[in-house]
């Protein structure tokens, strides 16, 4: 409804993507196909599937070509897949696709989904990490992870070269860094929040960094009061970097923050790798190069930088599904290696979840995110998939929307979202 | 005498829309007030609905009180400034009414928006006149930008007597309001050049004859006998003006631009969020103010038809 989650790589794409690389796409679907053609369940499969957009929906089919099943994908814009997910979940097709956290533990706490625990005992090349990820409360696999990616602090490059900058990796050194770029006629921060999503990643980073992310997963479980003056350091250190932002954030889409970064208008954007899909593969080809990423300071020397946050895409099962056998097979099969090797060929933005995913084929972005995550201790997902989503959307993505447009007010916005808090039901 | 084959007739014309009309209409309603009473996340199965009596109710007016008090207020201003749009919309047809040059090529102009969808309406007021960086209005507007879309800061602000929730109009939300009038007043227009296309020419040339100036004739004789198009519109406006969603869903229900129909759908239908019973509350609360205006208005008019 809102939008809110077209941070998801496979929304926000353009369909300009060359012919060249359709043509390719086929190609490898092809060979694929003729590689393991082997069926060993009988039935067509039927696949519920939200990538609607052009390139994710190809991507797809080129993975669930690869596995040689008889599969039915049933495609539906990704808007209104989410917002009927609740509906649709209760007759579903054998295969959905879905995001990992919370938002999967919700559907599996309510024995809506199915229990996939078996699928997992086959599964080769998925790390702890990951399978922790697809677990619900009770220990038990629901969910197969495809790929993820991961938010960091994006920048160009040529910009930090010119100037001299120097990548911060304290607090200190990014307020001095922002103050420099100020003084450059850079806007240091380019920010975003149309849709009260894109700054839910800012105060997830800041609250990671000062108070770890075990402090983290019990605030969005509900579990310790918004109150809580930990809670009101994350936002008296963010308010250290608001004057560094630039203005009017509420009202930005995150593509047009993305352009003020892509014409060297503002040096630093915390954001999804997804970044990059604002700018044309071909035309602005050189642009895409040079544009890196480094991992948010280090704030509480305790956490360093010990947290990553990276959402998190698959697939889970229904409860009772018309073809189980099938839709097991089908479930192993895109965890593998094999199917997310065929999803990347088409679509290089994202990272493949299962580690023997071919690394050789790697641009040096998604290099540098799998880099990025391996590194971290701890994986979260994001604000509106590590808790209740009404309660992220309704209540902290309003709370957040009114900080931004007046600081001042943050007692005041934390007692509301503590007592809003009360009417809702944690997991 | 209507004979037996009529009256079959009869009753199947009546009988058949109002069958649909309560299924389709008023249980959907009823279900939502009685839904509004319970708690269920429209997930688990529907034995586990919970009576909690009138709980949702109170949630709403006062822990959500920052959220509803200021939409209702939003949902108020709507009316009272689509009244002004429908005067604006009258004057409009009135003149063009009067074969100016060039009428068809106006009334297409001023129609224009009408065909558009509300959310496809938000959409080109979004990206093309509001956006901060590449709007029209901020090409032209010679200062600093202005942030039409994300701007709450209220342009005036009241404490209610209640809920101890200031109310007023946002930035952002007295932006939309333009955006809302383009489309409106060229609704209005349509209906009323269909009206007075309906009235006898003849009543304003013996106005004239009698001395009548312009707004004599208008307020006296043409104006009275639009009554029928009169209500239709006046009934339209304010349900227009409750019942506003599609052109804020389509900026992405920006902060201080929040109306009933708004919070209705982010309760209910958000994924995963199934908070029916407090949507159901929010929706109940829309439901009373357009019943409640429709039978106070219609009954009123019609108590004076009578007259």
């Amino acid at each position: 409804m809102d939008g809110k989650h077209s941070h998801d790589p496979v929304r926000g794409r353009s369909a300009r993507r060359g012919f060249a690389r359709r043509a390719l796409a086929l190609g490898t679907v092809v060979a694929l196909v003729a590689a393991c053609g082997s069926d060993d369940a009988g039935g067509t499969i039927t696949l519920g599937s939200n990538y609607s957009d052009e390139v994710p929906r190809e991507a797809l089919a080129a993975a669930v070509d690869s596995c040689g099943l008889d599969v039915e994908i049933n495609t539906v814009d990704h808007n209104t897949y989410q917002e009927n997910f609740n509906t649709y979940v209760q007759q579903p097709d054998d295969v959905m696709a879905w995001f990992a956290g919370y938002r999967m533990r919700a559907f599996a706490q309510r024995g809506v989904v199915g229990d996939i625990s078996d699928v997992w005992e086959n599964l080769d090349g998925m790390s702890e990490g990951f399978q922790s990820a697809s677990s619900g409360l009770d220990g038990n696999q629901y969910f197969v992870p495809l790929y993820y990616y991961p938010w960091a602090v994006h920048y160009r490059v040529s910009v930090f070269e010119e100037n001299g900058y120097e990548v911060p990796t304290t607090w200190d050194e990014l307020l001095a860094l922002a103050a420099q770029m100020e003084a450059d006629g850079i806007t240091p921060f380019a920010a975003a929040n149309d849709g009260r999503w894109p700054q839910m990643g800012m105060f997830d980073m800041i609250n990671m960094r000062v108070n770890g992310y075990d402090f983290h997963v019990s605030l969005m479980g509900g579990r310790e009061s918004w109150e809580d003056d930990r809670v009101k350091d994350v936002f008296g250190y963010w308010e250290e970097i608001l004057p560094y932002y630039q203005p009017d954030v509420n009202g930005r889409t995150w593509q047009d923050a993305a352009t003020a970064i892509g014409n060297g208008e503002a040096g630093m954007y915390l954001i999804g790798t997804f970044m990059v899909d604002n700018f044309d593969p071909e035309a602005q080809a050189d642009l895409i190069a040079d544009i890196d990423f480094f991992a948010f300071p280090e704030i509480n020397p305790e956490h360093g930088q010990d947290a990553v946050e990276a959402p998190i895409d698959g697939f889970m099962m229904a409860a009772d599904p018309e073809n189980e056998s099938g839709a097991k097979a089908l479930l192993e099969c895109l965890g593998s290696a094999q199917a997310i090797d065929a999803y990347l060929s088409v679509t290089p933005s994202v990272v493949g979840a299962n580690a023997d995913t071919d690394t050789s084929v790697y641009n040096a972005r998604q290099l540098k995110s799998a880099e990025l995550v391996g590194n971290a201790k701890y994986i979260s997902q994001f604000l509106d998939r590590d808790t209740d989503p009404d309660f992220a959307s309704s209540v902290v993505g309003v709370a957040l929307a009114d900080f931004l447009a007046d600081p001042g007010q943050i007692d005041s916005i934390l007692a509301t979202v503590e007592s809003q808090k009360q009417t809702y039901e944690f997991e | 005498m209507i004979g037996a084959t009529d009256r079959r007739w009869l009753i199947a014309m009546v009988g058949v829309p109002t069958f649909l009309h309560v299924l389709l209409v008023w249980i959907p309603a009823l279900a939502t007030v009685g839904l509004s009473f319970a708690e269920w996340n429209n997930l688990d199965p529907l034995r586990d609905i919970a009576a909690v009596g009138t709980e949702n109710y109170t949630v709403i007016f006062t822990v959500f009180g920052t959220r509803l008090f200021p939409a209702l207020f939003n949902n108020l201003a709507l009316v009272l400034f689509l009244f002004l749009c429908t005067a604006a919309g009258m004057l409009l047809a009135y003149l063009l009414d009067k074969s100016v040059r060039g009428t068809a090529l106006y009334q297409s102009i001023y129609y224009f928006p009408v065909v558009l969808s509300l959310a496809v309406v938000g959409f080109i007021w979004k990206s093309v006149m509001f956006s901060r960086e590449s709007g029209l209005l901020n090409i032209l507007w010679p200062g600093d930008p202005i942030d039409f879309v994300g701007d709450q800061t209220r342009l005036f602000e009241l404490v209610l007597p209640f809920g101890d929730v200031p109310v007023g109009i946002s930035r952002n939300f007295a932006a939309l309001l333009v955006a809302m009038a383009w489309r409106h007043i060229g609704y209005v227009m349509v209906l009323y050049l269909a009206g007075l296309k309906a009235v006898d020419p003849s009543l304003k040339e013996a106005a004239a004859v009698d001395g009548c100036n312009e707004w004599q004739s208008f307020r006296s004789v043409v104006f009275p006998t639009l009554k029928p198009i009169n209500v239709v519109v006046a009934v339209i406006t304010v349900i227009e003006a409750l019942r506003a969603y599609d052109i804020i869903a389509a900026l992405n229900v920006p902060r201080g631009t929040e109306v009933m129909g708004t919070l209705v759908t982010s309760a209910l239908i958000g994924e995963g969020a199934g908070r029916v019973g407090i949507g159901s509350a929010y929706g109940t609360v829309l439901f009373v103010l357009c019943i409640g205006f429709i039978i106070w208005y219609v009954y009123n008019n019609f108590r004076e038809d009578e007259r």
